[in-house]
């Protein structure tokens, strides 16, 4: 597989909670229109390290980052970065679906509103149908775009926030196991979404699964007490791993 | 023999039995511990149980119960023609007990022996004149029909108290016997005590329950006597307020519910915006310390007694509201004319409403998930747009009820508008002006000399029982709206 | 967007899209202001909030401490025998006999000597000189004979409880100006004090009668004191304590350990819960229909206030009670019950003592929020009424009529003259320290024995 663009340079990344050293010395390329899986055993820093890149550990008080994070070149923890505007070009799906307890619609209109992207209810319009279609959700929800965005099902709800958050126009998209809480056929709905999405943006998904990160992923970092492992090919990682720890990780022995 | 001697023989008698019960049961078993069915100690407490419980009972029931029968048998007694003009059952019942404590208080006293106070066709006017140099509290003189009716009511209470100690001493007695003769080592003493100390326990958890009854009960049928003096038409339909002991008062709850709504509302504009904000803030934005001493200060505020609020309001703040709106004052307006007022009243029971707004709300501002958080700041939200676009619609209902809950306190809250927002019931709009309420009122009513037959004093338990009924409509509807609220996110 | 076949480099960097992050935008910068003033809002908020506290304590100190301050004169007062003991026997009935206008001569003398011996200059005749003192003087000189008879044919030093206006004077309260239209106390006479106090027998001192002394009527601010009230308020907490607390824990553990899913459990969770926001002054409304108009019940007595406050104080008790029983884990019933305990044993052996400082935190809570109730004891008669005297006995603190502290605070705050204004904010100053004081051992228990399952 050839090398693209790189979206995202981590460079000698640590990352501190209070006094326990939680991401330790990271080196990681993200790369352009490229679905980049972490994987590893629960704990080991992959979600923590992915909150990392559009700057959602500043919310925790305790939390401290060093090193850097270069996003098209410039790093995200400059003074002069802010972190809204950050936001808005790297979004961020939750674990757990969490719609607002809003309507369809204004959900997915939630994100164009406050960064000021429509001019008008027209184009306002076409950015939430056209989300929702990128998302593809909009043929089981265009019926009832007032209806709560809470009454959707499960699977439903996390297209949903997939849709919020493309809905920005971001150009990187942030997954914290975005599965972990759907039933099969749901996940199977999103995991193909994703790689639809990769044609318009650079994903990142962190996943427990690693049949899930094997299915979506070109790109994968395995990561494991806070250290990255290892970081390659997905297809290389699961065929023929060169660290040891990966090994045992991939066949079952530690996780 | 008075109460007390009473209640320590039934607890020498529980005593007695608890050592009695205890060693039957040892001595059925022969001294061996291991052949009884329940610790020794357990027989014990049943003899002692069985000796109080129902003696204390009916003695509680026996002293409700009496006066209430006297009563109504001795007012029985007094013909319709002894009614004075504008005087009533009740206002002679209460002289006849003046007469009964007189002639007991000369008896003590050595004033009187007993056959002259029990004797029927004493003259009147010595009488009088006895029991006045006695000492004796009488507010008129002694006439006969109230001198028959008192002294049947102090031989039907003399009787009755003997019977009581009687009764209750026998059934002390029986209970201690029936435990003691059961007391043998196959019994299930445990059981039984257990079962025993289960339904005091169901009784001491009823007793809110006789509250509430007690509450309804004692309004309602002070209110009923008063809608049979007083058109309730005027009193929920009319316009003024003029209470007037000569008759012919006016009393409509109207004007008041108008000057308490309005000073609630005062309140609720100076506390919910505040309280609210600092809500929003103790739990958005604010540090650990932060919080750890704001939060605390704050809540001081709702722990200083409304006694502090109404002076503060009747000494400082209204004297500082005149000296700023009043004649004379700094902005040279001449709006106010006195300290009291709608305003004053007002500002501080908003003060006083502040920490009970911003605790509540941050409860409920807690409860909001941390997902719906990082889903708005994950979008590139500032914290302000995720607080006003997602927490705070998705904690509306919860911040309703609680707004909903200080307005309740703000509408039954007493000595704050007691000492600050005058006596005057009228319609007005002028927040400068003084303003009465209906806990005002009714303050106002039931103090000083009462006389529970005139509109005027009982029109009080109208405006308790209405009082009553808005709270408690405003707490159950804010209750349910919160506890959905909860029920949301759990 | 990169046009990756332009890039020479394997794995080139992409460059930023529609302006660097590192310059902001201009709606940027107004969500940014936006934001700030939100947060100052915030702020705001809190800082008034603290403001209005700040206040308040500052008024509650600066009105108050002034109460425990009071002027007294000092005079050298001659206990003449042939005026207060004619017949020379010591005899305390007939010591009784001379009434307090029996010493009001002696006391002339006294300040008419003073006069004389500091040189004073004053036109005032000696009646108006007098009046500069309490109307309760000659009482106070009264009572300090009859208590030491001994003492007659002396001549002491005695201090005397001053005017509540010279009281004032000194104070800062009272000016020339203020006393324009003032009858009870004239110009001349505060020239008069000036003196006196120049020669340092009128002065500003410490006055434990506040603390510990009883009421006075309309017309002597100055000797008033808040102490029977206090004892007023202790009997009370005792009833509220004797009761509130024996059946609030009873029903708790009741409803937290025994009750079955019912609905008579149901209509009692909910009277709890709706007790707890009844306005108070309902309560006083019961109270007056059944403790007093128809269980006959003394009026203004502690047996009644504390009746009705064990109403309003039990739904708290209950609550907190429940908490402190709920957060005792299962783990310790079970085991009670794996040894063969009956539920019952296991509860009283074990959850409550462990649920026991959470129980004690909560009543003392309670105790607190009644101490400082003052609207139910208005409707029983505990407000009007002069504490003049100290209950005599245990059965009579109970039982006969009596003020509690806040009530008599409002007493104050409702008579005419501003010197019991003073008195009021004192008052407030004492009852404040009991409740920061209850309040401090509530959270010290809760710090102590806090214990995390």
């Amino acid at each position: 597989m050839d090398s693209k663009a790189i979206k995202i340079a981590a460079n000698n990344v640590q990352v501190y909670y209070g006094d326990t050293h939680a991401i330790k010395d990271v080196d990681v390329q993200i790369e352009d229109k490229t679905v980049t899986a972490f994987i590893g055993p629960s704990g080991c820093g992959k979600s923590t390290f992915l909150r990392c890149l559009n700057r959602m550990n500043d919310t925790i008080d305790i939390c401290r980052v060093e090193g850097d994070i270069l996003l098209d070149g410039e790093d995200i923890y400059d003074k002069r970065v802010d972190p809204v505007q950050l936001r808005a070009k790297v979004g961020m799906v939750f674990q757990k679906p969490n719609p607002f307890p809003k309507s369809i619609y204004d959900n997915v209109a939630y994100g164009p509103r406050i960064h000021g992207l429509a001019k008008n209810k027209a184009e306002l319009d076409d950015i939430v149908e056209k989300s929702l279609r990128r998302a593809a959700i909009w043929d089981e929800v265009k019926d009832r775009l007032d209806a709560p965005g809470t009454g959707l099902s499960g699977g439903q709800q996390q297209r949903l926030c997939i849709a919020r958050a493309v809905a920005t126009e971001p150009e990187v998209l942030l997954m914290d196991e975005p599965c972990s809480a759907l039933d099969p056929i749901a996940t199977a709905q999103v995991e193909e979404l994703i790689d639809e999405l990769r044609s318009r943006y650079s994903v990142v998904i962190v996943t427990h699964s690693m049949q899930q990160a094997a299915r979506v992923s070109q790109k994968t970092a395995f990561f494991h007490l806070g250290n990255l492992v290892e970081f390659g090919e997905t297809g290389q990682i699961f065929t023929n791993p060169e660290d040891p720890r990966t090994e045992s990780y991939i066949t079952g022995r530690i996780g | 023999m008075a109460l007390s001697w009473l209640l320590l023989i039934l607890l020498a008698l529980a005593v007695i039995g608890f050592f009695a019960g205890r060693s039957r049961a040892l001595a059925s078993a022969g001294g061996n511990v291991r052949d009884l069915h329940s610790l020794p100690s357990y027989y014990g407490y049943n003899v002692a149980l069985t000796a109080l419980v129902p003696a204390v009972g009916v003695l509680i029931v026996w002293l409700l119960a009496q006066p209430m029968i006297v009563n109504s048998t001795v007012s029985g007694l007094i013909p319709d023609q002894a009614l004075l003009e504008g005087s009533d059952r009740g206002l002679i019942m209460s002289e006849v007990r003046r007469v009964a404590y007189g002639l007991d208080g000369a008896v003590a006293s050595g004033a009187m022996t007993e056959t002259q106070a029990r004797n029927g066709n004493a003259d009147t006017d010595a009488l009088t004149k006895t029991l006045k140099d006695a000492g004796q509290i009488l507010t008129q003189d002694v006439t006969q029909p109230i001198l028959v009716a008192a002294q049947k009511f102090r031989s039907m209470t003399s009787s009755g108290t003997v019977a009581m100690q009687v009764v209750v001493l026998a059934l002390a007695l029986l209970g201690a016997a029936f435990a003691y003769v059961r007391t043998h080592k196959e019994f299930r003493a445990r059981n039984v005590v257990e079962q025993g100390v289960l339904a005091l326990l169901l009784l001491a958890a009823s007793i809110a329950i006789l509250t509430t009854i007690g509450i309804v009960l004692s309004m309602l049928f002070e209110t009923m006597n008063f809608f049979q003096l007083h058109s309730w038409k005027d009193f929920f339909f009319g316009s003024t307020w003029a209470p007037n002991f000569r008759g012919g008062s006016e009393l409509s709850i109207l004007p008041l519910l108008w000057g308490t709504l309005y000073i609630s509302v005062i309140a609720l504009l100076v506390a919910v915006p505040i309280g609210l904000f600092a809500a929003i803030y103790l739990s958005e934005y604010a540090s650990g310390i932060t919080r750890s001493i704001a939060k605390p200060l704050l809540e001081i505020l709702a722990g200083i007694p409304t006694i502090v609020y109404g002076l503060f309001a009747l000494l400082t703040v209204g004297p500082a509201l005149v000296s700023m709106f009043g004649d004379g004052g700094i902005l040279g307006v001449d709006w106010m004319a006195s300290s009291n007022a709608v305003l004053t009243a007002g500002l501080v029971m908003g003060i006083m409403l502040i920490p009970f707004v911003s605790s509540l709300s941050d409860d409920i501002i807690n409860a909001v998930p941390q997902t719906m958080r990082d889903g708005s700041l994950g979008l590139g939200a500032t914290h302000s747009e995720t607080v006003r676009n997602v927490i705070l619609p998705a904690a509306l209902p919860g911040i309703v009820g609680a707004i909903l809950l200080a307005a309740s306190r703000a509408i039954g809250e007493t000595m704050i508008v007691v000492m600050a927002a005058g006596a005057i019931a009228k319609f007005s709009g002028n927040p400068f002006e003084a303003m009465t309420t209906i806990t005002t009122r009714i303050v106002s009513q039931l103090t000083g000399d009462t006389d529970f037959a005139s509109p005027e004093t009982l029109v009080a338990f109208a405006l308790g029982l209405t009082l009553f009924i808005i709270t408690l409509g405003l707490n159950i509807f804010a209750l349910y709206i919160v506890r959905k609220y909860r029920e949301q996110y759990e | 967007m990169t046009d990756i076949s332009q890039t020479p480099n394997a794995a080139p960097t992409t460059k930023p899209k529609g302006g660097s992050l590192f310059e902001k935008d201009a709606r940027t910068k107004r969500r940014n202001a936006a934001e700030s003033r939100f947060k100052m809002y915030g702020v705001a908020a809190i800082g008034i909030g603290l403001l209005m506290l700040i206040v308040l304590v500052t008024n509650i100190v600066t009105a108050g401490t002034g109460a425990f301050q009071q002027s007294f004169l000092e005079l050298n007062v001659e206990l003449k025998a042939d005026k207060l003991d004619k017949k020379g026997n010591r005899n305390i009935k007939d010591i009784k006999k001379v009434s307090t206008f029996g010493y009001a001569p002696l006391i002339a003398a006294a300040l008419e000597s003073e006069v004389e011996k500091f040189g004073i200059q004053t036109d005032l005749k000696p009646k108006a000189m007098g009046k500069i003192l309490s109307k309760a003087a000659q009482a106070e000189l009264r009572n300090y004979v009859i208590a030491d008879p001994g003492e007659i044919g002396k001549t002491v030093s005695f201090r005397f409880l001053v005017n509540s206006r010279v009281d004032g004077y000194l104070k800062g309260r009272v000016t020339r100006e203020s006393i324009a239209n003032d009858k009870s106390i004239s110009v001349e006479q505060l020239d008069f004090v000036d003196q006196l106090r120049d020669a340092g027998v009128l002065y500003k001192a410490f006055n434990p009668d506040f603390i510990f002394g009883a009421d006075a009527s309309d017309q002597r601010p100055e000797a008033a004191g808040i102490g029977v009230s206090m004892l007023g308020s202790l009997f009370m907490m005792l009833v509220v304590l004797a009761l509130a607390l024996p059946i609030g824990v009873a029903a708790s553990i009741y409803l937290e350990e025994f009750a079955p899913q019912n609905r008579l459990t149901d209509i009692i969770e909910v009277n709890i819960s709706n007790l707890a926001a009844v306005p108070s002054i309902v309560f006083g409304i019961l109270g007056l229909a059944v403790f007093i108009n128809y269980m006959h019940l003394p009026t203004s007595a502690p047996l009644v206030g504390g009746l009705v406050l064990t109403l309003m104080t039990l739904p708290t008790i209950i609550i907190s009670t429940r908490a402190s029983l709920k957060a005792v884990p299962p783990s310790i019933r079970d085991a009670a019950l794996g040894v063969g305990a009956s539920k019952m044993q296991a509860v009283f052996h074990h959850v409550l003592p462990l649920a026991a400082p959470g129980i004690l935190t909560g009543t003392i809570i309670g105790l607190a929020q009644a101490l400082g109730e003052t609207a139910p004891l208005l409707l029983i008669g505990m407000v009007g009424f002069i504490a003049s005297n100290p209950p005599d006995g245990i059965v009579a603190g109970f039982l006969s009529p009596n003020s509690a502290m806040p009530a008599q605070i409002y007493e104050w705050s409702k008579r005419a003259d501003p010197a019991f204004y003073e008195r009021a904010w004192g008052g407030i100053i004492i009852l404040l320290i009991f409740l920061v004081t209850m309040n401090t051992i509530a959270v010290l228990l809760r710090r102590r024995f806090e214990r995390r399952w």
